[in-house]
């Protein structure tokens, strides 16, 4: 009997309590940076695009929601002709970005990307890519692997010495 | 002038009972929210107060579904049967002096009567809806209805002796002495306990507990139809926190202020605490309930009876 009214008045109480709900559209949850949402495409800190077309992304999404043709530039640089996530099947599992190489594509902390048209989840190339490096701004691709870059060749990258020319007797 | 007055109280009571219904829609939403560290619905106009409004027009649009394997004059009765009583009820409430409907030499056996035929309306709708889980909402309404209408019965009797009357204007009048609570501590207890499972409130949802019996008695319910328990519901809260301030805390009477704000005062405490019995206490199995009301509750309210008896005539 006594245990009912204690937590009668117990439950009283809570009128003074921290409320738990966030007022969601007016006061923004806390996101962390690693928070899986919103697909993007990042450069590297020259400007250049860092994604390679490599596929690895579009292989390891479980949904097959990724989608690409690679091209070359002038220059034997590969880049994607078009980069298409279709955001209605994507599960945002993060598997893309573990497995690209060069940090081009990454998951974001936002999750507001609510549309009325089932067409306009499909995202293009110009929607995700954006301009800046993301989560990593000093990497560079090109900067640390061997290939030859127009304006880099090989040996020129950093940590990395000049090739040796194998049929040279010099040491 | 006698005959507007006359027209006038009862359309007055009849409106601030229907939007004193709606509005506990949208106070019981809140406090609950705030019981449970929410802020429940807030979005509709000031503070959520158009909640209601917008219950209403949801409730009002929606399809009114009559199963076709229910017995379809009384599925369709059920729900009105629940809100006139109740609201019927209300006509024996003094509000104010003067400010009552039918002033009724049995008020107080008016009131427990309409309470009585208020659960026609659980028991014909469970009945009607042709459903198991309806019948055995419908079931468990009957028998907690005659086993906490019984002492119900008694408990207010320690009141009706001691005013020496059924009317419940008179029964005010003799609380200017002093509030009826004290004297008539245990009745006062038992028929909070009592009004709460007359109107089927949380503790004493049994006929409907939503998480045994789906919605009980109202399974087959949607629409208005399903609306009408819900406005007989709150009604009935209204209505039982009204007795209990008649009965036992003084009615209308109180200082500096006049004497239907102390009414509406009091009143709008009751359904509060009504709230938070709601938001606080678990269910309590069937045969708890059942054991609880004839084995405790029910000797107390005789001892109670016996004692205010013998002291009222020793007092003589």
């Amino acid at each position: 009997m006594l245990g009912t009214l204690r937590s009668i008045w117990n439950v009283f109480l809570h009128l003074w309590h921290k409320k738990e709900t966030v007022q969601y559209p007016e006061e923004k949850p806390y996101l962390p940076p690693r928070w899986r949402g919103r697909i993007i495409l990042s450069r590297d800190a020259d400007g250049g695009e860092r994604c390679v077309a490599c596929y690895l992304c579009a292989v390891a999404c479980p949904v097959d929601c990724i989608s690409l043709q690679a091209t070359e530039d002038e220059h034997g640089r590969r880049y994607p002709e078009f980069f298409r996530i279709n955001f209605s099947r994507c599960i945002f599992c993060g598997f893309c970005e573990e497995a690209c190489p060069t940090y081009a594509i990454q998951l974001t902390p936002d999750f507001e990307m609510a549309e009325y048209k089932r067409e306009n989840l499909v995202y293009e190339k110009e929607d995700l890519l954006i301009s800046g490096p993301g989560k990593y701004p000093d990497y560079n691709f090109y900067n640390v692997a061997g290939t030859s870059i127009a304006g880099k060749d090989k040996g020129e990258a950093e940590n990395e010495r000049p090739p040796v020319d194998i049929r040279s007797l010099m040491p | 002038m006698n005959v507007l007055i006359g027209i006038i109280v009862p359309l007055g009571i009849l409106f601030s009972v229907l939007t004193v219904a709606a509005g506990l829609i949208w106070l019981e939403r809140r406090l609950l929210a705030f019981w449970q560290d929410r802020y429940g619905p807030n979005r509709v106009g000031a503070y959520g107060l158009l909640q209601p409004l917008a219950d209403a027009i949801k409730l009002m649009f929606k399809e009114d579904w009559v199963p076709p394997f229910s017995d379809k004059p009384v599925f369709i009765l059920a729900p009105i049967v629940i809100v006139i009583t109740v609201v019927l009820a209300f006509a024996v409430i003094p509000f104010a002096p003067g400010i009552v409907v039918i002033d009724l030499n049995v008020g107080l056996l008016f009131f427990l009567g309409m309470s009585s035929l208020g659960v026609y309306s659980v028991v014909l709708g469970g009945w009607a809806s042709n459903s198991k889980y309806s019948l055995l909402g419908g079931l468990r309404a009957s028998a907690q209805m005659l086993s906490y209408e019984v002492f119900m019965g008694i408990s207010v009797m320690g009141v009706v002796m001691m005013a020496g009357s059924f009317n419940l204007g008179d029964i005010i009048e003799a609380q200017r002495i002093g509030w009826f609570w004290i004297p008539q501590f245990f009745g006062m207890v038992i028929f909070i306990i009592a009004g709460l499972a007359e109107t089927r409130r949380l503790p004493f949802d049994l006929p409907e507990a939503e998480s045994e019996l789906v919605a009980g008695f109202h399974t087959e319910y949607s629409g208005m139809k399903f609306g009408l328990f819900f406005v007989g519901e709150y009604i009935g809260i209204t209505l039982v926190s009204a007795m209990i301030v008649t009965l036992y805390f003084g009615g209308w009477l109180g200082p500096f202020l006049p004497p239907i704000v102390w009414f509406t005062i009091k009143t709008f405490l009751f359904i509060c605490g009504f709230i938070l019995l709601r938001a606080a206490m678990p269910r309590p199995r069937y045969d708890q309930l059942m054991s609880y009301g004839w084995k405790i509750l029910l000797p107390i309210a005789m001892a109670n009876l016996l004692i205010t008896g013998a002291l009222l005539l020793r007092a003589m």
